[in-house]
Parts: C-alpha cells; sequence; structure tokens
C-alpha cells in the first residue's frame, strides 16, 4: 500500500464517523457537530488549515499544538511529523503549544497520545499545505504537479532544478483560507481530514531520525524558564492555607498573628484561605504564623492499612463488565481445577518533582495565566467557570514545567491563582508547598484485583476472570473545565462531580469461557478532599495489570508451564505474541516452570525472573525482569528490566529509548517503595521521607530497550506503556526466585520478609 | 530591621536587603536576584532541586539562613557553563540527553560537576553514591550515571 497505514484514524463511512484505536465509542456518538469556533478563541477555527500551521515570509513554519509536552520530547517527535510531511528542514518549524489564543484544544497527554493522535493531525496538515502549496507553484511555474519536487521547502521542477519556487514566496505570511474536514471534538479526540495523501514510509528522511531536543539544552545552560518564573509588575506571591484534618473548613482567622510581617494580607473566601506578600518568603512566613480556627470535622476515612478491607466490603456503584466471551460459571463448572488469587495496589501521589505553582494576572478587560497544567484549554474553561467571565477572555499560556504524569497539583494551583489574582487585582504567583503537594495533589488510586482461572482434565486453561475494584479514577474530573472540578472550586461552594470511571487493559489471551470487568466503589470524602482520585500516569496499568499478569504466572504454574510458553500459546494476536517472543529472547530467558529448583535454598541470596506482557492501544510491550531477594532483610533488587517494545512508526529512537527507560525507573519506584499512608483524618505522607520515592540505590542498573521496528503501522504512543508491567515483571521474578506471590505492592522489605516467612 | 547583605553569585556581586535573616538563600538567589536556576523542590533539603555551589561545595540553598553565606562564592547552574563555553558536564548531559521535565536538574548537575571536581574519573559505583540523595520523579536516575562517565571520559 502506498501511504503510512493510519486505517484507524481515516474515514470510515460517509457518515464521518471516526475510530480511533481502542477508545470508547461513545465519544464518537454525538450526531450534531458543535462551532468549528475556538472557545478559547473564535477567530482560530477547527475546519481551516490555518489554524494549525503557517509559514512566514522567511519560510518558518509554526505549528500550532493543542496539547503539551510533559518532558517527554513531543515538541521534537511531533515537529519531525510536521517537517516530514511539509519537506521542510526541521530547523524551520517551531512549535506553538497549549497556548489557548493560537492553538485549539487537543486535550491533554491522555494516554500517551501525543504523537498518535495530536501529531498525525498535523501530519495531516502538513501534507494538506504541501499539496496546496505544490499546486499553486505549478500554476506560477505552468507545469503539471506531478513534475515539481520539493526538498527543504523550495519547490522546483524535477529535470531542471533551476525553475524553482520557494513556499515562502508562495505563502510566506498569508494564510492558506483552505478547509479541512474536522470531527466535530475538542479535546482528546479532536481529529481532521483532508484529501491530501501522505508518504510512504519509505520515502521518510525526517522521521526515523533522532534530532536533539532544544528544551534540553536550555534546561542544561539554566535558560528555560517555569510557570514559577515568571514575574510581573507588582506581583504578590500566595501560600494557600490548608487544613490539618480533611473536611474542616477556616471558622475564623486572626489577622493580628501575621501583623509583624510586612506587607502580609489574608484572603478568605468563604472556605478558601490563602495568605499573600510582595516577598515570597514573607509569605511563607505569613502562612506559618497564621492563627486559624478551622470547623469540626471527623472524616473518620479507613486508613491507607485498611483501605483494600474498606474496598472489599464497600458498596459497588457501578459495575461494567469490558470483555465477555462463553460462559464463565459453565467453565468453571466443567473445570476439574480452579485456582484464584487477589492483588492489591496502594494509593500513590503524583508527587511531582516540583510542587504546584503558577501565575496568574486577572484584570477587568481578561485574565493571563501562565501554568504548566496538563490541559491548558481545560484550565481556560475552569477559570473562565471559576470567575465567571467569558472564555475567549481567558489566555492561558502553557509552558514547560514539573514532569506532568497525569492529573498533578498543577491544575489545582493555577486556579487558586486566579481566584487570589481577581480577588486582589494584581498579580499573584502561587507556589505549593511540599506538604500540600503531597497532601492534596490528586491520587492515583488504590484497588483489588479478583482474578479466577478454571483448568481442564488437559491441563487447558478453559474459563478465566478478572474483577477489579477500587475507586473511580474520576471522583474528580480528568481536566479542570470546570470549577468543580478544582480544589479551589469546591472550597468556593462547587459540588464534587464524581463519575464512575475504570477501565481493564486489553489484552488478546483467548479463553473459552472469559469475563473481564470492573467495579468502582464511592469516594471516602465528597467535599474538597485530600483523597480525590483522579488519572495518574498509567491510570489502569500497574494497578490492574499487577494483578492480571501475575495470575497469568500462577495459572501457568498450575499447569505446568514456562510463562512464556504460556503466554504465547494463549495470546493470539501476532503483534502481542512477538513482543514476548522478543522480550525473552534479548532477555536469555531461560524455560523452566516457575518457581525455580536449582537453587540452593540455604543461600540468603537468590535470584529469579518474570516477564509481563500487555497492549496499551497499538503499542504492543512485553517486560522481562531479572531481581536478586535477600531473604534475611526482604530486599527486592531488580538487576536488570528488558523491554520489548512495539510502538508501529517510530519517529525519534533516541527520544523513545529515553522514554522507555526513564518509566522503567519509575515504574520501580511504585512497585518497590511508593505508598501514600493516611490516618482517620488526613494524609501523613508529607515529605519525601513519609512517601518514599526511588533513590539511586534501587534504581535497576541495566535496562536494556529494544524497539521493534513496524515502520508501516501506524505510531502509537510511548510515555507510560512500559511502566504498567513493571510491578508484575517483578513480582513474577521474586516467585521464580523463592516461590512466595507477592500479592500486595509495594515490594517493601518488611513486606516481603513477612511474605517469605509465611 | 532589614539589613543589607551582598552576595557573591556567578563572580557577580550584589546587595540586597533581607528583612529575616533565617531566610534561606534559595529566596535570596530567586526573588531578591531573579535567578531562575536553583528551584523550590520541597524546602526540607531533601531533593536537591535547589542545589548551588556554595565555595565549590553543592549545597540545599532552600535550608541554608541567606545570613550564614557570607562572602562564599556562590555557584549556580546558569555560573556552571555557557553555550559558548559549556562546562564538560553541560556537553555530556545533551550529548546524553539526560532530562525528561529538567526540574531536578540543578540537583545532579551541581553533584555532578562537584564530584568531578574532586574525583576526575569516578567509577560507576562512585557516581552513584556521589547522586544517592536526590531524587528525580522523571526517572533519569542512569541517564545522569552515562552523563557524569562521558564527562569524564572526555576530559
Amino acid at each position: 500500500m502506498g501511504t503510512l497505514d493510519l486505517s484507524r484514524r481515516t474515514f470510515l463511512s460517509s457518515s464521518g464517523a471516526f475510530i480511533i484505536g481502542l477508545a470508547s465509542p461513545d465519544v464518537w456518538a454525538q450526531a450534531a457537530k458543535p462551532s468549528p469556533l475556538s472557545p478559547n478563541n473564535p477567530k482560530l477555527s477547527a475546519d481551516q488549515l490555518d489554524a494549525y500551521l503557517s509559514i512566514d515570509k522567511n519560510g518558518k513554519v509554526d505549528v500550532f499544538y493543542g496539547a503539551i509536552d510533559g518532558g517527554q520530547g513531543l515538541e521534537t517527535s511531533i515537529a519531525q511529523m510536521v517537517a516530514e510531511e511539509l519537506d521542510v528542514p526541521l530547523s524551520s518549524v517551531r512549535m506553538i503549544m497549549g497556548d489557548t489564543r493560537q492553538t485549539l484544544n487537543m486535550g491533554g497527554a491522555s494516554g500517551a497520545q501525543g504523537v498518535s493522535r495530536r501529531g498525525t493531525s498535523l501530519m495531516k496538515a502538513a501534507a494538506l499545505a504541501r499539496q496546496i502549496l505544490v499546486e499553486e507553484a505549478a500554476k506560477k511555474l505552468r507545469v503539471a504537479p506531478a513534475d515539481l519536487v520539493v526538498q527543504a521547502g523550495v519547490i522546483s521542477l524535477r529535470n531542471n532544478p533551476a525553475k524553482r519556487i520557494t513556499y515562502a514566496q508562495i505563502i510566506g505570511g498569508k494564510s492558506f483560507q483552505t478547509n479541512v474536514r474536522w470531527n466535530g471534538q475538542w479535546g482528546n479526540p479532536h481529529d481532521i481530514a483532508t484529501d491530501a495523501p501522505l508518504k510512504n514510509y519509505k520515502e521518510y528522511k525526517i522521521i526515523g531520525q533522532s534530532p536533539k531536543r532544544p528544551d534540553l539544552a536550555k534546561k542544561v545552560f539554566g535558560e528555560q524558564d517555569f510557570p514559577g518564573d515568571v514575574r510581573l509588575p507588582g506581583m504578590l506571591h500566595a501560600r494557600m492555607v490548608r487544613t490539618a484534618v480533611a473536611g474542616a473548613v477556616p471558622f475564623s482567622v486572626d489577622e493580628q498573628s501575621i501583623r509583624h510581617i510586612a506587607g502580609a494580607k489574608i484572603v478568605h473566601i468563604k472556605d478558601f484561605l490563602a495568605v499573600v506578600a510582595p516577598k515570597e518568603w514573607d509569605a511563607v512566613r505569613a502562612l506559618r504564623a497564621l492563627k486559624v480556627t478551622w470547623s469540626q470535622s471527623e472524616p473518620n476515612f479507613p486508613t491507607h492499612k485498611e483501605v483494600h478491607a474498606h474496598i472489599r466490603k464497600a458498596k459497588v456503584t457501578q459495575r461494567t463488565i469490558e470483555r465477555e466471551n462463553g460462559k464463565l460459571e459453565e467453565g468453571l463448572a466443567k473445570a476439574t481445577r480452579v485456582i484464584s488469587g487477589e492483588y492489591e495496589y496502594p494509593t500513590h501521589s503524583h508527587a511531582s518533582m516540583g510542587p504546584g505553582c503558577a501565575v496568574a494576572d486577572v484584570r477587568a478587560d481578561g485574565a493571563t495565566i501562565y501554568t504548566s497544567t496538563q490541559k491548558p484549554h481545560y484550565a481556560a474553561d475552569g477559570i473562565a467557570d471559576l470567575l465567571n467571565i467569558p472564555r475567549d477572555s481567558v489566555h492561558v499560556i502553557w509552558m514547560f514545567g514539573t514532569g506532568s504524569y497525569g492529573r498533578n497539583d498543577q491544575g489545582d494551583a493555577t486556579a487558586d491563582a486566579a481566584v487570589l489574582s481577581k480577588a486582589l487585582g494584581k498579580p499573584v504567583r502561587v507556589q505549593w508547598m511540599r506538604e500540600e503537594s503531597l497532601g492534596w495533589d490528586p491520587k492515583g488510586t488504590a484497588s483489588v484485583n479478583f482474578c479466577q482461572a478454571g483448568i481442564d482434565e488437559k491441563g487447558d486453561v478453559i474459563a478465566y476472570e478478572l474483577i477489579s475494584r477500587g475507586f473511580s479514577r474520576e471522583n474528580l474530573a480528568t481536566n479542570e473545565g470546570r470549577a468543580s472540578g478544582t480544589l479551589a472550586g469546591q472550597l468556593l461552594g462547587a459540588k464534587l462531580e464524581p463519575k464512575n470511571s475504570f477501565n481493564i487493559p486489553f489484552a488478546s489471551y483467548t479463553f473459552a469461557h472469559n469475563r473481564v470487568g470492573w467495579e468502582t466503589v464511592g469516594p471516602l470524602m465528597d467535599r474538597a478532599s485530600p483523597l480525590r482520585s483522579t488519572h495518574l500516569r498509567d491510570p489502569y496499568g500497574p494497578p490492574i495489570l499487577f494483578g492480571s499478569e501475575c495470575f497469568m504466572d500462577e495459572i501457568a504454574a498450575a499447569v505446568n508451564m514456562d510463562p512464556v510458553d504460556f503466554r504465547l500459546r494463549y495470546l493470539t494476536h501476532p503483534r502481542d505474541k512477538e513482543a514476548v517472543r522478543i522480550a525473552a529472547e534479548k532477555a536469555g530467558w531461560q524455560k523452566r516452570v516457575s518457581p525455580r529448583r536449582d537453587l540452593d535454598t540455604s543461600s540468603d541470596i537468590v535470584e529469579g525472573r518474570g516477564i509481563a506482557y500487555r497492549r496499551h492501544f497499538d503499542t504492543f510491550i512485553a517486560v522481562v525482569a531479572e531481581v536478586r531477594v535477600h531473604r534475611k532483610t526482604g530486599v527486592v533488587e531488580p538487576t536488570h528490566l528488558i523491554c520489548a517494545h512495539d510502538v508501529g512508526l517510530i519517529i525519534n529512537p533516541e527520544t523513545l529509548r529515553h522514554v522507555i527507560e526513564r518509566q522503567l525507573v519509575y515504574g520501580t519506584g511504585r512497585t518497590t517503595v511508593e505508598e501514600l499512608t493516611w490516618d482517620r483524618n488526613m494524609v501523613t505522607s508529607l515529605d519525601w521521607n513519609s512517601y518514599p520515592v526511588l533513590h539511586m540505590q534501587h534504581v535497576p542498573p541495566r535496562i536494556t530497550v529494544h524497539l521493534i521496528e513496524r515502520p508501516e503501522a501506524a505510531p502509537s504512543g510511548a510515555a507510560e506503556m512500559a511502566l504498567g508491567l513493571v510491578p508484575a515483571a517483578m513480582g513474577n521474578a521474586v516467585f521464580d526466585a523463592t516461590g512466595v506471590r507477592l500479592r500486595k505492592i509495594p515490594f517493601t522489605p518488611d513486606y516481603v520478609k513477612a511474605a517469605l516467612a509465611v | 530591621m532589614a539589613q543589607k547583605m551582598t552576595l557573591n553569585v556567578n563572580g557577580n556581586h550584589q546587595t540586597i536587603s533581607v528583612d529575616d535573616p533565617d531566610m534561606p538563600l534559595l529566596y535570596a538567589l530567586r526573588d531578591d536576584l531573579g535567578l531562575n536556576n536553583p528551584r523550590f523542590g520541597c524546602g526540607l533539603g531533601q531533593c536537591g532541586a535547589c542545589t548551588v555551589h556554595v565555595d565549590g561545595v553543592p549545597t540545599r540553598s532552600c535550608s541554608l539562613p541567606v545570613s550564614a553565606v557570607g562572602n562564599s562564592k556562590i555557584t549556580t547552574l546558569h555560573g556552571l557553563g555557557n553555550r559558548q563555553k559549556p562546562h564538560p558536564l553541560q556537553a555530556a548531559w545533551i550529548e546524553e540527553q539526560v532530562n525528561q521535565c529538567g526540574y531536578c536538574i540543578n540537583g545532579w548537575m551541581m553533584e555532578g560537576a562537584a564530584l568531578l571536581k574532586r574525583n576526575p574519573k569516578p567509577t560507576e559505583a562512585q557516581v552513584r553514591e556521589a547522586f544517592s540523595d536526590l531524587i528525580c520523579r522523571c526517572g533519569t536516575h542512569n541517564a545522569a550515571v552515562r552523563a557524569v562517565l562521558r564527562a569524564a571520559k572526555q576530559a
């Protein structure tokens, strides 16, 4: 076939309905199309090519990318995609990212779809721009378009390069005024289609290369500003004043208590309380000195130690079976053996390196907001809602910031800054404190996985069930698009709008009788809560795959099969199988039934290996973990992680390797050390000791990433797909080494020691 | 009462007015001098995002009172080198494309630069040891180690 296979992303029917990846079909169900004018700037129209890119008089290309780069290099990768289709040098492409005046709402990072969705949309825009420019050139040069070639923005006659015209000469500084077919969606599902053909991957010159990221040099030389580096004339520094008991609200505030601090002021609106001062340190001093009488509150939370018992017995608010075939009960009845297993996953904080920080300048004629939130367009919507001002009067300027891996506290800090700036009539910079960030950021949620399998007399697996139960990923909305979706909005009286949202990672294991689904339980508090549950990087990955992929190994052991052979037998999709096979091959996988039986059982240190597989959108991955278990101390030491990774077309191999390696390290922390703690009243993980994260001592020293080349397949995402496999791969490796099945995360020495002692 | 203090930062002497002698150096650098390199990560000396060199020693500026600095020479990441004259570690850091978000970069680069000064040819284990008290939430740990080893090799 002649063009890049984007079949999932092209029109499938004359009705104009799209299907993207494995997205739930209901997002496409809307019949009436909304206006193409951006609510955040009606001068931009989603059905116009000009809303996606422009070329200036010098031939420089601006790409209007309505989402963000959370630090994984999307700025460069998407610029490569555009430069490729447009046939211009990469150096002439500038990415305008997340600015609500200059870009359309293309959603968030959201499942690492920057390349697969936003990138491919912009490629289509670039291909159309190229086609228009070549047609124009053909007219001007009085030749047929087919006789022209394009190189570095210069269009010339194939057999007479002297006959030429540049992009800049044709369009420089002017608009295209050309329609594209917009799918009528904003945010993550936003997409366009055009009739311009895309290149065949065999023609690629820029895609597939590894140019270095421009932001990294700026960061290395201390030149890259983040939102907290914005300094506006007359700007005040603010600190939010948070309760030490969840649910308590400020009853009275002692103004005298901060009188000694020059210029310090209190802002108290309903339950929203902050201190501000012209100098930043004075705002910190005021925060510490302020005396507040808080209302009585008895949240009576089940503690983090009790949360899984709570999940087991709490009322189920929604049960959804996502995939089912055969009749599970019949399959289990036919089985000669039924095995079952339960797996617990803890609550995690986003625990971003930099606590929430934003600058807002709200004036009578509009608001300017500097933020690194993951979803700047939704931040604009939410601020308009919160301040009751028109959406197009809010200008959100997105900037690089602290790693944005899910809905962290940046968006909440942004809303805080907007409320304060409006109240004070001055620009305000809000900086959350460390204890505030860990205490009050939206949380990745705890869950319990219930698994069972039925095996017949021949040793075949004929029945399989996985039910994952936990808190909804949307007790707090996935973005700050409404006042109710921000802490500030909730403190100002907007009601929490919890939704039941959950998902089970897809897998191509095929069993005769199969049921896979989820159950949600209600939030622990229905107001501004320190335990607001939302999406954390790879929201459905680690919590569920820890259970499902460890249980696959339990079944493999029960039927006396090697874990790799077992997966290859029951997986049905060739790309799934290939990822598993290659990960095993690259790891030098030794075939055996786990646990290994060749070890000296008196030895303190034992070694094992485990594998885990997943599919996430159209990314196919397997990870092998090699671990060393110290029986006396309970330390689980990952010595080598091996990842086979099939993302389809690879845009920038170096960036891709980096993203995979870094997330495997991060995933190791989520597996071995991270766990949010809280008592009856409040989160108690409030610093980097009480919320332990991975330090160098526990980082796997060797990580091998193998990229599977599949340029004919559409590019999928990569920025969170591998990390979800680390818990199961390590858990399976511990079982291989010790014969002991770890059933909860994190694998702390105390837990592992206790598990080994049983 | 406000006190005048003169700080020696990246070779420049700059005088600031300080109300509270306990104010951490970080706030003087950022708020009074407008330097953006050292960043607020925890204010507790636990993460390293605010690290600067004080007389060549990596120091968490969030936990050092400004009044304790005296005449010491303060160097920030920006003072380590520039595009025209990069510090070898800066060049290696770019070559290895270490960071993702880069919020933690001050701690890692300032610790790495100090290590190379006292031990120009460190072993991998020594680099890991030097980085043992730093946090990075993007998982760049191994890449940072590679960058130091690369800088050492090229020096």
